[in-house]
């Protein structure tokens, strides 16, 4: 499809309780590069095939869970297009200057229903993925370094307000629903996955009561088999797990879902399939969760931990 | 060297070694309904008070720990390490997973 608008997902800042645990966790056991650190004391990651200065950010915190999530837009004129477009629709934006992230240009944030803060920019500084540019070599020694995903894939979001969530994200960003999850009652949506691309989600949201908490953070390997060494990596590095390695039945996804240092839940995952913006919506039933293997295909039930830990 | 961990309720016992943090010695008692989550401090499904005994704590997020919380001594389970035998009553949803057939089965003494 067409890359316009929102291109895919630029960067998330993370609260960690302790920075260096959290560098150690993100940097040598996902084997993400650390690319900065700035005067507040914030460090920079990105994943080894990331073209642009960082993915994540981390910033020691009291408590846990997500302070931004941001996408990149195609160009300046877009941001501003966006900008617009949210105001109009209602939301009130803000703009952080150019630099307040290390080699980032001005974003754009706002509020959405679930209570998260979302931002959009146009331009990161491009420092390549270690490969030249003519005639490159297919993967670098950092390719090789911890887990080492790819790149940020996508982020899974609990809230208040999901169907509002949707609407602005379909109506005003240009996402499309890809799939969804019917409340116990067979009416109304619990959980969304919304893409913006070619993926088979970009941004993903369930149904909560709280407002602005995190489910996970999503990092794409390649194939099934990296995701096993994954979970062999995770294991030699005590990391906590909560499932996997397994399937969803959403998405069809293969994944394994564990917790950082500081009770931030993180996911290795690959796989999926390549939706377009004329499919129409898979819908799992509320059963279809559990017993129709929507959430773990394979053992087909709930996790009870998955469903009910967020930060 | 491993340390009792009592759990006021119940009165069953525990070891839990001193690298050991309270949440999984107890998970790894074998017990069924433990509220395991995120093991770092970050998500507060496993409170607890410390009843008795010494500890040390590792950080833990203030959104499930205030500063009240932690005078009264109720921490979260998985941040805490025994530095002697202690005792814990167990709280929120920990509490009704440790005190129902999932979990322990309440001591004679302790029945409501
Ligand atoms: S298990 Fe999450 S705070 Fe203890």
């Amino acid at each position: 499809m067409a890359m316009t608008g929102v291109l895919r997902p630029g960067h998330a800042q993370l609260r960690v309780l302790n920075l260096e645990e959290g560098v150690r966790h993100y940097r040598d056991v996902l084997g993400m590069v650390e690319t900065g650190r700035d005067a507040q004391g914030r460090v920079y990651l990105k994943c080894w095939d990331e073209r642009d200065h960082n993915s994540l950010i981390l910033r020691e915190s009291d408590r846990a869970g997500i302070d931004f999530f941001a996408f990149k837009v195609l160009d300046e004129a877009t941001l501003d297009k966006l900008e617009r477009d949210l105001q109009e629709y209602g939301l009130t934006t803000e703009r952080i200057p150019a630099g307040e992230l290390m080699e980032t240009g001005e974003r754009v944030r706002f509020e959405i229903p679930s209570g998260h803060k979302i931002e959009l920019y146009a331009t990161k500084t491009q420092v390549g993925n270690g490969l030249q540019v003519t005639n490159p070599a297919p993967w670098t020694p950092a390719a090789e370094k911890g887990i080492a995903p790819v790149r940020l894939d996508h982020c899974l979001l609990y809230g208040p307000n999901i169907a509002e969530v949707k609407k602005l994200f379909c109506e005003v960003l240009g996402f499309y629903l890809v799939e969804r999850v019917l409340g116990p009652d067979g009416e109304g949506e619990a959980a969304i996955w919304l893409s913006c691309s070619h993926k088979v989600h970009d941004i993903a949201f369930v149904e909560h009561p709280e407002p602005g908490k995190l489910h996970h953070l999503s990092f794409l390997l390649e194939s099934w088999e990296e995701v096993l060494r994954a979970g062999d990596i995770l294991a030699m590095n005590k990391v906590p797990i909560d499932i996997g390695p397994t399937r969803h039945g959403i998405t069809r996804g293969c994944t394994i879902y564990a917790w950082d240092p500081s009770g931030n839940r993180f996911e290795t995952f690959m796989g999926g399939y390549q939706p377009y913006p004329d499919y129409e919506p898979t819908t799992w039933t509320f059963d279809g969760l559990g017993e129709g293997g929507g959430l773990d295909y394979p053992q087909r039930k709930l996790h009870e931990s998955f469903l009910t830990v967020v930060t | 060297m491993p340390y009792q961990v009592t759990i006021e309720e119940t009165g069953e016992r525990y070891t839990c070694g001193e690298q050991e943090n309270l949440l999984i010695a107890m998970a790894r008692s074998g017990r069924r309904g433990i509220p395991v989550g995120c093991r770092g401090g970050g998500c507060g499904v496993c409170k607890v008070e410390v009843t008795a005994g010494d500890y040390e704590t590792r950080a833990m997020s203030c959104q499930h720990v205030t500063e009240e919380d932690r005078a009264e001594r109720r921490l979260l389970a998985c941040r805490v390490f025994p530095r002697g035998d202690v005792s814990v009553k167990v709280l929120g949803k920990m509490h009704k997973a440790v005190c129902t057939n999932a979990g322990l089965r309440p001591t004679e003494k302790t029945k409501i």
